[in-house]
């Protein structure tokens, strides 16, 4: 008897942490939409001719985190300041089941346009959109469309190129580390951009990099930018979301080249500059073009001539002639007389990939798998 | 001295540095096996711990208010362990996994607000004289306040185990609750002594991922460490000597894969990010093989039934 009453306290005890776990994850999609209404825009009713635009946006990681879904929050509140636009979002939604509930609970709401702001949201995005044909979609990173799904991304290869030109005339070691995420075509044709920006202004140094398989895990970010710092480089650039490889070159007296935003609040004595997203111009028009009716589904990726990435305020450290030579470089490939990926490009085992006189195809840099010469590790 | 030996310096003392978060929970979570009780909510308390300590020390200004917030949150945390385990002696593993999930709920449920945002916590600092030893000085005295302390305890546990009579008396819990009983202790209460402290030293464990290591916080920042403490726990057969050893094995291969790949070994990256898991797994093994499951206490993992 007695053995019967503690299993049932048991029991009970367990749906009592269960419940408190549960509310954890459930309470926080229902609150986070902070639908911030405008006074102003109360009034009429949605029937009205001037048609009230609602738009949604579901975010993998939280807002705070100075990096990926920051940079597209900035963006989110920049359009919440159009007239007749209300905003609201959803963060740390993972990929997933999850996300394809979050999202359909914003169309159900009746929301005009839903950006979606990781790869992993495609299939859900998808799926939903299939459900609410009147509902325009649009998903960042990922490859398949709908008639009113659109997928989009900005070439930040362009401003990685130039991020490492800076660090290329910085080092005084030769040697620069990269902190990377994971070995996909996106990270890797970031490394390979930067490379050939840093050899274009110095071609005897080399670029080590270390993956850390993670986006978002300050501790071993950190570590991993340590580890390249013990064996002799001298700038730091990253591809992940945390300040903790930032962090790590301040503490050694060493250079940084941020990315998703100016990282230079976490390392103002290292920070050089930083390849960063501004989703603004972009997002804009979306909301301008579904408004007028002329927005068309596709697979958007818009380069730096757009604004959509660029190149962070430089580092007072940075000198004036280099200053200048990235900006003549930036200019040409606004103008398009340059192109990132332009031949003789050779891989890492000195096999031209990209003969002279050629430009390096979108598919090819879509689906890029291979170092270029310069790169010191493994793409696997 | 040449680049070899700086590196090789380099990597010792990444791993002193990697090695003291599960360092903290490994010794917690053994005091706690000590006394009898199994909680494998390490992760949990740990990552309660790393919150809480960046909280406070984002509220106070000061680390070490951090440092015992940490602790006592991931205690508070440890005592629902009890409460089931003692008061209702429900089973010690499904209660430990389910302090585990509600730890990291928990944690990321409040602890959102607070990504990005970076605090002062502990610096490294070299101790004065015993920073110039060579080669040791560059390992263990150049780093933080945290680390340093994290060295006296191994030989504190030992001296409170071995040569105090409450040590005894856990020991007693433990391996011989009903002996233990018959002596005049209460080993319910001694367990919750050993619930609590492995709580506390888990806490810490967490506070040093988001106060020293970096100053930071981010949601499922423990990455795992607790459960690594759990299999250290057993790979040190109980013995707090063999967990430091474990401890700064397992941070010594976490530095090393990283520098491996700096130096530009050409290996593929996911093999390498394995290794402290596979080591784990190897090491768990190895001390099965040799008999370590003697070493628990015996009455590891029993509830104490109330006597009629």
């Amino acid at each position: 008897m007695r053995k019967s009453v503690s299993a049932m306290l048991l029991v009970a005890a367990m749906l009592l942490m269960a419940a408190l776990t549960g509310c954890g994850e459930d309470k926080k999609p229902a609150e986070a939409p902070k639908a911030e209404q405008k006074p102003a825009a109360a009034a009429p009713a949605p029937a009205a001719p001037a048609k009230e635009m609602q738009v949604g946006f579901v975010y993998v990681s939280p807002v705070g985190d100075v990096g990926w879904s920051w940079a597209h929050d900035q963006a989110r509140k920049a359009i919440e300041d159009m007239d007749g636009v209300t905003t609201s979002f959803v963060e740390s939604v993972p990929e997933g089941a999850d996300a394809e509930r979050v999202i359909q609970n914003m169309a159900r709401k009746g929301y005009d346009i839903i950006f979606t702001t990781s790869f992993g949201y495609m299939d859900p995005t998808l799926k939903v959109a299939e459900q609410f044909p009147g509902i325009t979609f649009m998903h960042c990173s990922g490859y398949k469309t709908a008639p009113n799904m659109s997928n989009y991304f900005g070439r930040m290869y362009q401003a990685r190129y130039l991020t490492g030109m800076v660090a290329g005339a910085m080092t005084k070691s030769n040697i620069l580390g990269y902190v990377a995420a994971f070995p996909i075509p996106e990270v890797i044709r970031g490394i390979n951009a930067y490379t050939l920006g840093v050899r274009a202004v110095n071609p005897k140094a080399e670029v080590r990099v270390v993956w850390t398989k993670t986006w978002y895990d300050p501790a071993t970010e950190k570590e991993a930018a340590k580890s390249l710092l013990d064996v002799g480089a001298d700038v730091i650039a990253q591809h992940q979301d945390s300040p903790g490889p930032q962090e790590a070159a301040q503490e050694r007296g060493v250079y940084s080249v941020g990315y998703n935003s100016n990282m230079s609040q976490f390392a103002p004595k290292s920070h050089l500059t930083a390849a960063v997203w501004n989703w603004t111009p972009f997002y804009k028009d979306v909301v301008e073009k579904v408004r007028k009716g002329e927005w068309k589904s596709g697979a958007y990726w818009p380069g730096i001539e757009t604004g959509i990435v660029g190149v962070a305020p430089y580092g007072d450290m940075v000198p004036q002639d280099v200053r200048a030579k990235v900006d003549a470089r930036k200019a040409e490939i606004v103008a398009g007389t340059y192109k990132v990926f332009s031949g003789p490009v050779k891989d890492q085992n000195g096999a031209v990939r990209v003969p002279e006189g050629q430009v390096l195809s979108d598919q090819d840099m879509l689906g890029m798998t291979w170092f270029v010469e310069g790169v010191v590790g493994s793409t696997q | 001295m040449d680049m070899d030996t700086a590196l090789l310096l380099s990597i010792l003392a990444a791993t002193v540095q990697s090695g003291t978060p599960i360092l903290y929970a490994t010794l917690g979570e053994m005091f706690t096996e000590r006394s009898g009780v199994l909680n494998l909510g390490v992760e949990g308390m740990m990552i309660v711990g790393a919150f809480t300590a960046f909280l406070a020390t984002h509220l106070t200004g000061n680390p070490w208010a951090g440092v015992l917030a940490a602790g006592l949150c991931g205690g508070g945390l440890s005592l629902l362990h009890g409460i089931v385990c003692l008061i209702f002696q429900g089973n010690q593993v499904v209660s430990g996994l389910a302090l585990t999930i509600l730890g990291l709920g928990l944690a990321d449920f409040l602890g959102t607000p607070y990504v990005g945002i970076t605090t002062t916590g502990f610096q490294a600092f070299a101790v004065p004289v015993l920073a110039d030893i060579p080669v040791l000085g560059t390992i263990f005295f150049r780093h933080d306040a945290l680390v340093y302390l994290s060295y006296l305890l191994p030989p504190l546990f030992w001296l409170f185990m071995a040569r105090t009579r409450p040590g005894l008396a856990l020991r007693a819990a433990g391996e011989h609750p009903a002996a233990a009983s018959a002596a005049g202790l209460s080993p319910v209460r001694i367990r919750w002594c050993g619930i609590f402290t492995g709580g506390f030293l888990a806490g810490i464990g967490g506070a040093y991922l988001s106060l020293a290591y970096t100053h930071l916080w981010t949601n499922n920042m423990t990455s795992g460490r607790g459960w690594i403490a759990v299999a250290l726990v057993i790979f040190a057969f109980w013995r707090p000597g063999r967990a430091v050893f474990g401890a700064y094995l397992f941070g010594g291969v976490m530095a090393l894969q990283l520098r491996l790949q700096a130096m530009g070994a050409n290996l593929p990256s996911s093999l390498m990010l394995m290794l402290p898991y596979a080591l784990t797994v190897l090491v768990l093994l190895a001390s099965s093989a040799r008999g370590g499951g003697r070493a628990a206490p015996a009455a590891l993992g029993v509830n104490i039934e109330p006597e009629e």
